[in-house]
């Protein structure tokens, strides 16, 4: 199979992903949008990793798991301590401060 | 020749191998800003795991300040051994620049966290809570506001001292931001800042949802920007087949042919290069607060605790200004005909947009964050020079303006009320009546801000636009200068609010800080007044440290 057809797969996840980010009220559903941007470019470096036949692609895509797995830890820290604090976790409920 | 003989001759050509992976050669003295920052902060890490709490706080502070003045010396021995100049290469492997820009923005870095710390551990402004001293940050960030959890950690006196380990796990990754010379060393350098800066924003002691708020919407704003920014990566490596500047650019240049025809629907296709290089540059310019990527800027800077206000603003737009200087004048200078028209675009709606919206703002910090959109607009004007002159206006300008930064926020925690620091304008009427000093200093950072003679403002902004329009960009200082006008309109509006209204009966009032607060107040006027006075030391010093290396 010709390889370029990932890169148009992680396109289409990353296109997901962002629009999820927009469109989605839940605070832990958007995250889960932007942890799914972070995959799509993963499989983005994965393949063109293979179409220059060197492997920076490939080393890059463990330190990018390794980066998503930090803010993960932190993300879902704020994320619960306000759900803690509110009982949401609706990104439209956090409107305290307008213009 | 028989079986285990062959095997035998396999092992030993394996083991022979000529090709083995040569180990890395790292230049340790020359990282040793960033090696001693970072490794403070582990200590840091440490002291919270293994001392008693009520001797946690001397400890921390002790550490961090000694950790970031002698990764200061580190800096300044550096550019004493001509890094910045002749002996400016390219380190580690190809990950780290050090040279003159670099040098210079590590230093400013350093120098704005040395004073942050000090008001990090302001510890005289907040009354005295159950017999303990107490600081601008929660009492344990984990317990729900007003829980009885709260109670239990306030009575017991408990304070939040991981923020200093944060921070200089943070200023340890915008060390690392703006002398990044590859693209991953960017994202993990960029990550390796933001994530404490996040949990930073959510631990105000008071305005507990407020914070946690602005928390949650710089995390989930950041996340997503650096999700482009990473997009953008894969595609330049898709475009280049590799992720170091130089080799970026050598392509961009079209100093590389394409080897293989199976290359060449990748290597060197302009449109993964420009949506690459879109992507890339939208992360930045998020990081940086311009307009359009610069909507979670008011939000976060209001409710984060304003000693991490005013850190933050100092000091992330310093590392963020680095990395984008050295994407668009290493990787990128190839494309600047093509960059240049939309930096043109983002440069006139961030000066304009800041400017005209802080005018309608009622509260102090707002109206700082909306200023500070406005002075990112400034500052990429001169970024669009594209001349010598262009970056070192640009690093003597975030040199002037980050302290200008540092010392308003500070000055805003010096105001308070029964609620804590009142932010609001309306209680800032007739300040100068009544503490005519503070007012006086906030009022000569107000007047820095708005570029008044004899002050930082006027020489940074004199050096940008002049060196933009020697860059061509007239109409760009012309557009800077009405903006610069209207900005004026409303820092005086709020000289003239504290000096010339009546002070109100259920007024602030103005607490009497520790020395840690007023020698940061004095250090960011001290710098704003020699800066204003006698620019021409600290020019000439940005000039020379204005040469990137490749």
């Amino acid at each position: 199979m010709n390889p370029v057809n990932y890169l148009y797969l992680a396109a289409l996840l990353f296109t997901i992903g962002a629009a999820g980010v927009v469109i989605r009220r839940n605070a832990i559903v958007l995250f889960m949008c932007v942890e799914l941007m972070l995959n799509a470019c993963n499989l983005a470096f994965v393949t063109f990793s293979r179409l220059h036949g060197n492997l920076d692609g490939q080393i890059i895509a463990f330190f990018t798991m390794v980066v998503a797995a930090a803010e993960v830890v932190v993300g879902l820290a704020i994320i619960v301590t306000v759900f803690r604090s509110r009982h949401s976790a609706s990104v439209d409920d956090a409107s305290l401060m307008k213009l | 020749m028989t079986h285990a003989a062959t095997v035998h001759s396999l092992w030993t050509t394996a083991a022979a191998a000529p090709d083995k992976i040569p180990s890395p050669d790292i230049e340790y003295g020359q990282l040793s800003p960033t090696l001693i920052v970072l490794g403070a902060a582990i200590v840091g890490v440490l002291i919270e795991a293994f001392l008693p709490r009520r001797q946690r706080y001397v400890a921390q502070l002790f550490v961090s300040v000694v950790a970031l003045a002698a990764a200061f010396a580190a800096v300044i021995g550096l550019a004493a051994g001509d890094y910045g100049t002749s002996k400016a290469h390219v380190a580690a492997m190809g990950a780290i620049a050090v040279d003159g820009p670099a040098l210079f923005l590590q230093g400013t870095i350093l120098l704005v966290a040395l004073v942050a710390v000090f008001t990090f551990a302001e510890r005289r402004l907040d009354p005295v809570v159950h017999g303990n001293r107490v600081d601008s940050f929660a009492a344990q960030a984990a317990a729900v506001p007003g829980g009885d959890a709260e109670k239990a950690a306030v009575k017991a006196g408990f304070t939040t001292t991981e923020v200093f380990p944060l921070v200089l796990f943070a200023v340890g990754g915008m060390l690392v931001f703006p002398s990044a010379n590859d693209l991953l060393t960017l994202f993990v350098a960029l990550e390796v800042f933001s994530l404490p800066l996040y949990i930073l924003c959510a631990l105000a002691r008071r305005h507990r949802a407020l914070s946690q708020e602005a928390a949650v919407k710089y995390f989930l704003l950041g996340a997503f920007s650096s999700a482009f920014l990473l997009f953008g990566i894969a595609l330049l490596y898709g475009y280049a087949g590799t992720v170091a500047y130089s080799g970026i650019a050598d392509v961009v240049d079209g100093q590389v042919r394409n080897v293989t025809p199976a290359l060449a629907g990748t290597m060197g296709n302009d449109a993964l290069l420009l949506i690459g290089g879109a992507m890339v540059l939208m992360g930045l310019l998020f990081k940086i607060g311009a307009v359009p990527f610069h909507m979670w800027t008011p939000d976060v800077y209001q409710g984060a605790p304003t000693p991490v206000t005013g850190f933050m603003a100092a000091a992330t737009k310093v590392a963020a200004f680095g990395a984008l200087l050295r994407l668009l004048y290493v990787v990128l200078p190839g494309l600047r005909w093509d960059w240049r028209p939309v930096m043109w675009g983002v440069a006139i709606v961030t000066m304009l947009g800041g400017a005209i919206v802080a005018v309608t703002q009622t509260d102090v910090k707002r109206l700082l964050a909306y200023s500070s959109i406005a002075h990112a607009g400034f500052i990429l004007a001169g970024v669009i020079a594209t001349t010598p002159d262009g970056i070192s206006s640009v690093l003597f300008y975030l040199a002037a303006y980050s302290f200008v930064t540092l010392g308003a926020f500070a000055v805003v925690t010096l105001v308070r009320d029964a609620g804590g620091e009142a932010t609001h304008l309306s209680k800032w009427a007739g300040l100068g009546r009544r503490s005519p000093l503070v007012a006086a200093v906030f009022a000569v950072f107000l007047l820095a801000f708005a570029g008044i003679p004899l002050t930082s403002g006027f020489a940074g902004k004199f050096a940008v636009f002049k060196a933009a329009a020697d860059g061509g960009a007239g109409p760009l200082v012309v557009i800077g200068v009405i903006s610069s006008a209207i900005a004026a309109f409303f820092y005086i509006r709020v000289i003239v609010l504290m000096f010339f209204s009546e002070p109100r009966t259920d007024g602030p009032s103005v607490a009497v800080p520790s020395p840690l607060t007023s020698s940061a107040i004095a250090i960011g006027v001290a710098v704003t007044l020699v800066l204003g006075v006698a620019p021409q030391y600290f020019l000439d010093l940005a000039s020379q440290a204005g040469v990137f290396v490749r």
